[in-house]
């Protein structure tokens, strides 16, 4: 059988022809893996067999791979932290139980940066992931693995997660599809916690096509995750080949400024005059106070980040420091031992910001500074349907590159991150390599709460015209 | 930049210890994103309101009925309690909140 980049859609028909079992399928994904991945380090777990093979169901019979920060009961759970290294998953988060009732089975978890911060996957404290790609390159981040595992054909799709960009970012860099859903569209219990008014689920596919057919699966909303909406969940793949002829479409002026590499502005021109031989009507936008979009972001992030990762404390599970010798001993210990610099940085940024004297002026503006981004976007939608730009300022660059250099890493973030603070839909689809480094370049859609449908059909014609 | 003391009031606060080897590149880098965050200061928010979520949903409750979803047995109580690095029979064990004296 010739499973070369194979789709769910035609892995889907070929276990309907019995062309192959969903079996062989499973061995085919494990023999890759094993080949391929103590290369690229894409996993960091691999299961030995598809425990629940089922017939029924949108994905079954498809191998999936999980970024390691989503639970899968029985199973290791580490968040790409030493300090979670032997945690065992004690329940099924909601997308794996949703994947698991679509048919679909797990093949292994994925790399990312330790918790999920980061944009190349070298935060891990399990090493860097390599892009497939070009290997001396980062994958982006922080669903790195997930991209990697996806364009080495590693798996038929994957999950990642994105709280500034961490599934659209590895996307574009590995020249894969990545979609991060409205919030609130998709459940996050069972995810590792990283800022929660941001984090959203979401998946990397091979096409736009696929991305609709998992987002079926993993909408709805959940008991435990009270921020998840209560709307009609509509088949994402129905109006995928409707026409876009007529769609307005927004191209924001502040995406071309200072700090985008000019190999990446030169593809997204092309993808704009590409929309616009579509039949979409392109005009410039403007979204006043982008350029304090990443500024906002990196206080509420990390602020978010000094509560939620409170919780690792060496008393219930995780790694717990045997040489502490009291309480406040077991807390200071048990952290410093097991979190990397990188959540260390996060979880002292975001403790000063909330710090009594800094709250004002830190937190309080930041969340103002927030609604004025939404703002930005809600008048924007008065006029268009759609809003595209680079996913990234840059391609996907040398491991070690920017390690240095935390400001410098977070800049990768700069496109993506404002689409989280108004919580949107946001997609990456590859729109060619740059000339410099020929490397792959991503086009990011965004569009209005709640219509991923009209993102995906526009990014699905984009992709295969 | 950061100050040692202004530091070592935040890592008191965070349950973190600093090495003093990852002090100074500690301070440097706390001190280069807050002085990248400076900017917020030039955006004109008067009369705008904080957005701390955006699905406008509020006070999201339930029917006040027992659930079984994850109904108690051994097995669960392994997954749960079982990785505590220390325990008695079902509880997780922590080490005394108060000093004896």
């Amino acid at each position: 059988m010739n499973l070369e980049k194979i789709t769910i859609k035609l892995a889907r028909e070929g276990l309907e022809r019995r062309d192959f079992s969903a079996s062989e399928l499973f061995e085919h994904y494990k023999a890759r893996i094993e080949a391929q991945n103590s290369e690229l380090n894409a996993y960091l777990i691999v299961f030995d067999n598809a425990e629940h093979i089922k017939e029924e169901g949108i994905l079954a019979g498809i191998p999936c791979a999980i970024k390691d920060n989503m639970l899968i009961e029985g199973t290791r759970c580490t968040g790409g932290s030493k300090i979670l290294e032997n945690y065992i998953s004690a329940y099924d988060a909601t997308v794996t139980k949703k994947l698991r009732d679509a048919g679909a089975t797990f093949l292994g978890k994925t790399n990312l940066d330790e918790f999920a911060m980061g944009t190349s996957t070298e935060n891990s404290a399990f090493g860097p992931t390599k892009n497939p790609i070009d290997p001396t390159r980062v994958p982006g981040g922080s669903s790195g693995g997930s991209a990697a595992a996806v364009a080495a054909d590693l798996t038929v799709f994957a999950l990642g997660s994105d709280t500034g960009g961490s599934i659209r970012q590895p996307a574009s860099m590995c020249g894969i599809v990545g979609l991060k859903p409205t919030y609130g569209r998709v459940s996050r219990h069972g995810l590792i916690a990283m800022a929660s008014s941001f984090d959203q689920i979401g998946p990397l596919t091979k096409t736009v096509h696929d991305a609709a057919l998992v987002l079926n699966a993993l909408c709805g909303h959940d008991i435990f995750d009270s921020t998840t909406v209560n709307k009609p969940v509509p088949d994402f793949t129905a109006k995928l080949d409707l026409s876009i002829k007529g769609l307005k479409i927004g191209v924001p002026k502040e995406f071309f400024g200072g700090g985008l590499a000019p190999e990446v502005a030169e593809k997204i021109k092309e993808a704009t005059k590409k929309l616009e031989g579509l039949g979409c009507k392109m005009s410039e936008i403007s979204l006043p106070n982008f350029e304090y979009g990443l500024a906002a972001y990196y206080i509420a992030v990390p602020s978010e980040i000094s509560s939620n990762l409170a919780r690792f404390d060496g008393i219930r599970y995780g790694h717990s420091s045997a040489s502490a010798q009291n309480l406040l001993d077991t807390y200071v210990q048990s952290r410093s031992e097991g979190f990397g610099p990188e959540p260390k940085r996060r979880i002292m940024l975001g403790t000063y910001a909330l710090s009594s004297g800094y709250y004002d002026a830190y937190y309080l503006k930041a969340q103002k500074v927030r609604a004025l981004i939404k703002r930005d976007f809600d008048e924007a939608f008065k006029k268009v349907d759609i809003i595209v730009g680079p996913t990234a300022p840059n391609t996907a660059f040398k491991i070690g590159e920017k390690a240095s250099d935390p400001l410098a890493l977070y800049l990768e973030d700069i496109y993506t991150v404002p689409v989280n603070l108004a919580g949107l839909p946001g997609i990456s689809v590859p729109c060619g390599l740059g000339k410099d480094s020929k490397m792959p370049v991503g086009l990011q859609m965004i569009g209005k709460p709640f219509d991923e449908e009209t993102l995906l059909r526009v990014a699905h014609h984009f992709e295969i015209s | 930049m950061l100050t040692d003391k202004e530091l070592g009031h935040i890592a008191e606060l965070a349950r973190i210890k600093i090495e003093d080897s990852e002090r100074e590149r500690l301070k440097k880098d706390l001190s280069s994103i807050l002085d990248y965050v400076e900017k917020l200061n030039s955006a004109d928010t008067t009369g705008v309101d904080p957005l701390y979520q955006t699905t406008g949903l509020v006070n999201s409750v339930r029917e006040d009925e027992p659930r079984d979803e994850f109904p108690m047995n051994e097995a669960l109580l392994e997954r749960l309690v079982g990785q505590a690095p220390h325990r008695k029979e079902r509880l997780v064990k922590v080490p005394s909140v108060l000093n004896k004296k």
